[in-house]
């Protein structure tokens, strides 16, 4: 109830920071989706689930301007990742508004996708100080305590070679934390994991969501998590949205029979 | 050995021969680095967003490597000063680099090519998603995985272009097989020179192809858990009387 008031006064008190609107992507004949409408606003800790091939992470990857749209808009600060032109075709952003939503928004990856030739601090390192042109000894000092705080300050010459999963996939997040996102993806971040290392990279995303203000959206299959953590749960099936509301409103009291029976396969298996 | 060979003539003829090889290498550098930087435009130009410039490109590209590069060389040296507008004369050494270069940086081209297909899809999107700008994800994140394990080919073909160089004696660039071929018609002696033409290539050559294995080892086990294990362990037992080896897991 408390989680639910939080984000009826989030909802009036600002705008969005992201707007899906009408959003379809095909992929040759397949459509993934078939028409998002979502808004993520600041701060709020969003969690996207349902069964695979429904295309969770292909909302966010569009987010990340890593897919483009087959229709439909997405705003972000009020602004189009991608118009139509008179012609009828999709034209990008310029690439200047496309770095600037870029630079609001971090991104983890299932493979956690670490520069394999760089150290892990130098991976923290590289994007704020080649990116942002931020000062280097600045720099050093943030990505030594968010490698600490991901419980890895012991490692920081290490190469990613020589971590496990879960250690990789806690540097990926370090180095998205880095970059002081105003949103955060998560893109089946423990799907990659062997189960006993799991448990570690969820602990630190509820950190960052309990202690950090940044807009989150989870892509998982880990419900009870999704449940602890998220105020919003969608739930997609078939690329539309077919149920959304709080955790508990989703997870426990749903309705819809598909998301039932989704949720009977998970919790029996 | 036969009354043929001279070891009289070996001996004079030696210090000729060598005179060139300073050339040899030299050249053998210069159409290396032209290749290898001239590699680097075929894949800028192949990579153009551009149908038609892409279809050129790979037709010249294939032209190129399927006409000898002695063919290019003597077009380079003999046809093209005739040739109206672009024109021009170039000198013997600068024509050997032009033409074994850019025949060779066609090949070299397509080392780059499966250097960087070789990066995974996962880099170039870690990258988008980290802001890096259209040339820093070239440099500091694609590159950088991309050419170290093409070094080994690229050393490959260095040595098979040392072996090409001498094709530039045809054109009167100075090398050793110039040297030994001005040397046996002066003294109507080509066995003892051209010995030693063979000798030099083949002193040359095989320790650089040894070298070359050496490097491809070590480059392929650069990120390799154990190497790395190894080569923290030496930094952190040094002063100590323990061998890396018996710290590894």
């Amino acid at each position: 109830m408390l989680v639910k008031n939080k984000e009826m006064n989030r909802e009036k008190a600002t705008e969005p920071i992201v707007s899906y609107r009408n959003v379809t992507k095909s992929f040759g004949d397949v459509n993934v989706l078939k028409g998002i409408n979502l808004d993520i606003y600041p701060g709020e800790k969003i969690a996207v689930i349902g069964p695979s091939g429904s295309g969770k992470t292909t909302i966010i990857r569009m987010l990340m301007t890593l897919e483009e749209p087959s229709s439909g808009d997405i705003f972000v600060n009020d602004k189009n990742l991608w118009k139509m032109d008179k012609k009828g075709t999709w034209v990008r952003a310029n690439e200047k508004h496309l770095a600037d939503v870029r630079g609001d928004i971090g991104m983890v990856f299932q493979h956690f996708n670490l520069f394999p030739h760089m150290t892990i601090l130098e991976n923290c390192m590289s994007a704020p100080i080649h990116v942002k042109k931020e000062n280097k000894d600045e720099v050093r000092e943030r990505s030594i305590k968010m490698l600490e705080r991901v419980g890895l300050g012991d490692k920081l010459e290490f190469y990613p070679s020589q971590l496990s999963g879960g250690q990789k996939q806690r540097v990926a997040m370090a180095r998205a934390l880095v970059m002081r996102p105003k949103i955060m993806l998560f893109d089946e971040v423990t799907s990659a994991l062997d189960p006993e290392l799991v448990g570690e990279v969820l602990e630190v995303i509820r950190d960052i969501a309990k202690n950090d203000d940044m807009a989150m959206v989870l892509v998982t299959h880990e419900m009870d998590f999704a449940l602890d953590v998220a105020d919003k749960v969608l739930f997609l099936d078939q690329g539309v949205i077919a149920e959304a509301g709080t955790a508990n409103e989703v997870i426990n009291d749903s309705e819809n029979e598909r998301v039932q029976s989704f949720l009977k396969r998970f919790r029996t298996s | 050995m036969s009354e043929n060979f001279r070891w009289e003539t070996f001996a004079e003829s030696f210090p000729i021969i060598l005179k060139g090889l300073g050339i040899t290498v030299g050249l053998t550098f210069a159409c290396f680095v032209f290749a290898l930087l001239f590699g680097f435009v075929w894949i800028f130009l192949r990579r153009i967003p551009n149908r038609f410039i892409v279809w050129l490109v790979t037709w010249v590209m294939e032209f190129i490597r399927s006409t000898p590069p002695l063919v290019q060389l003597f077009f380079i040296y003999y046809a093209l000063p005739v040739l109206p507008v672009v024109g021009v004369t170039i000198d013997p050494f600068t024509c050997a680099v032009l033409g074994i270069g850019i025949h060779y940086s066609t090949y070299i081209g397509e080392i780059y090519r499966s250097g960087i297909e070789s990066v995974d899809k996962g880099q170039w999107e870690a990258s988008v998603a980290l802001n890096f700008s259209t040339l820093d994800k070239w440099k500091k994140i694609v590159l950088p995985q991309a050419i170290p394990p093409t070094i080994p080919m690229l050393g490959n073909y260095f040595i098979i272009m040392f072996k090409e160089v001498p094709l530039a004696s045809t054109i009167g660039v100075g090398g050793i097989l110039f040297m030994a071929k001005s040397y046996g018609a002066l003294n109507f002696a080509y066995l003892e020179p051209l010995t030693i033409v063979g000798i030099i290539f083949l002193v040359l050559s095989y320790p650089s192809s040894i070298l070359i294995k050496k490097l491809e080892v070590k480059l392929n086990t650069r990120f390799d858990k154990n190497e790395l294990l190894k080569k923290t362990n030496k930094k952190a037992i040094r002063g100590l009387e323990l061998k890396g080896r018996d710290r590894l897991v």
